[in-house]
């Protein structure tokens, strides 16, 4: 675990809002020479405080204008079931995101389809299709807002 | 704005590899990066690309607890929604605020130090929140698939 002061938080929800912020731009928004902001963003990135890039683009122009997570039990359990499960949910290239949780599901994910009959096949032919798939709970996306958290 | 199969292409391999450089997507694309570039540049000004944003590893951070809380909330209430969204956003601990259409109302998503600490949001903050019908906890254990990748 990292020990983050204000600097670090700033620079981290500066590259929330655009990955892209190069050392020198973060170093001129909050007053630090560029080898500075360098080397903390390199501390950043070794300490793994940023998992991973994500490429932000208008889903409805691009033709995905339905995004339905769901709760997903599985009905047999058991190592092997779990790994066949989630080799095969992850390469559904319409599952956006899988997670594994506790509570009344095993899975939580997060599908992209073109509009509702497009989502209806997604989930005849390959959730429901899945190995070990149980009880399926759906709801439909209405508005998502992405806060800064404890960065703020 | 919209996109033919050539800006669906560059967009593809732009999802899979976020921080490649220009040149090394319209090599996988099969443009000059000339071409490639020109075309990002169109799809920015258009609106259909919006950017890219860095996903925080919290864990990284030191909070190692990240739950899902499901509310249905009173609908009696005609503000119930705007009420409830409001008062979530002045909780810090509070990373993601959805609205679905389905069995759940509103989803926020947490976290917190540890077990200790979430149960002390938990309390404090979260049973604090208006129109609150009921609520479901979902603890999660791993992320498995986080790209947001489109099918396109």
């Amino acid at each position: 675990m990292i020990a983050l002061d204000d600097i670090d938080r700033a620079f981290l929800r500066a590259l929330v809002e655009d990955a892209t912020l190069s050392a020198g731009e973060l170093g001129r928004r909050f007053g630090l020479s560029q080898p500075a902001a360098w080397r903390r963003l390199r501390r950043l990135t070794e300490a793994g405080a940023i998992r991973t890039r994500r490429v932000v683009v208008d889903r409805e122009a691009l033709g995905f204008s339905v995004t339905v997570f769901l709760g997903v039990k599985l009905a047999t359990k058991g190592r092997v079931s779990l790994e066949d499960f989630e080799r095969a949910v992850t390469a559904i290239p319409e599952v956006q995101t899988v997670q594994h949780i506790l509570g009344i599901y095993d899975y939580r994910l997060r599908v992209v389809a073109r509009d509702l009959p497009d989502f209806e096949r997604v989930l005849r032919r390959r959730i429901l299709t899945l190995p070990g798939v149980g009880q399926v709970d759906a709801n439909v996306l209405l508005s998502e807002e992405r806060r800064p958290g404890p960065l703020g | 704005m919209q996109a033919d199969d050539i800006d669906r292409r560059i967009l593809r391999h732009l999802m899979a590899e976020p921080e490649a450089p220009v040149a090394q997507i319209a090599e996988r694309a099969g443009l000059t990066a000339a071409t490639c570039w020109r075309r990002l540049e169109r799809m920015r000004a258009g609106g259909l690309l919006k950017g890219q944003e860095a996903v925080i590893d919290w864990r990284a951070l030191g909070y190692e607890v990240e739950v899902s809380l499901r509310f249905t909330l009173d609908k009696t209430n005609p503000r119930a929604f705007d009420e409830f969204i409001a008062a979530a956003r002045g909780v810090p601990e509070v990373i993601e605020i959805q609205t679905f259409l389905g069995r759940v109302d509103v989803r926020l998503d947490l976290v917190a130090r540890d077990i200790a600490h979430y149960q002390e949001v938990y309390r404090d903050r979260i049973l604090a929140l208006p129109h609150i019908a009921d609520i479901e906890a979902l603890m999660h254990v791993a992320v498995l698939k986080a790209d947001e990748g489109l099918p396109l």
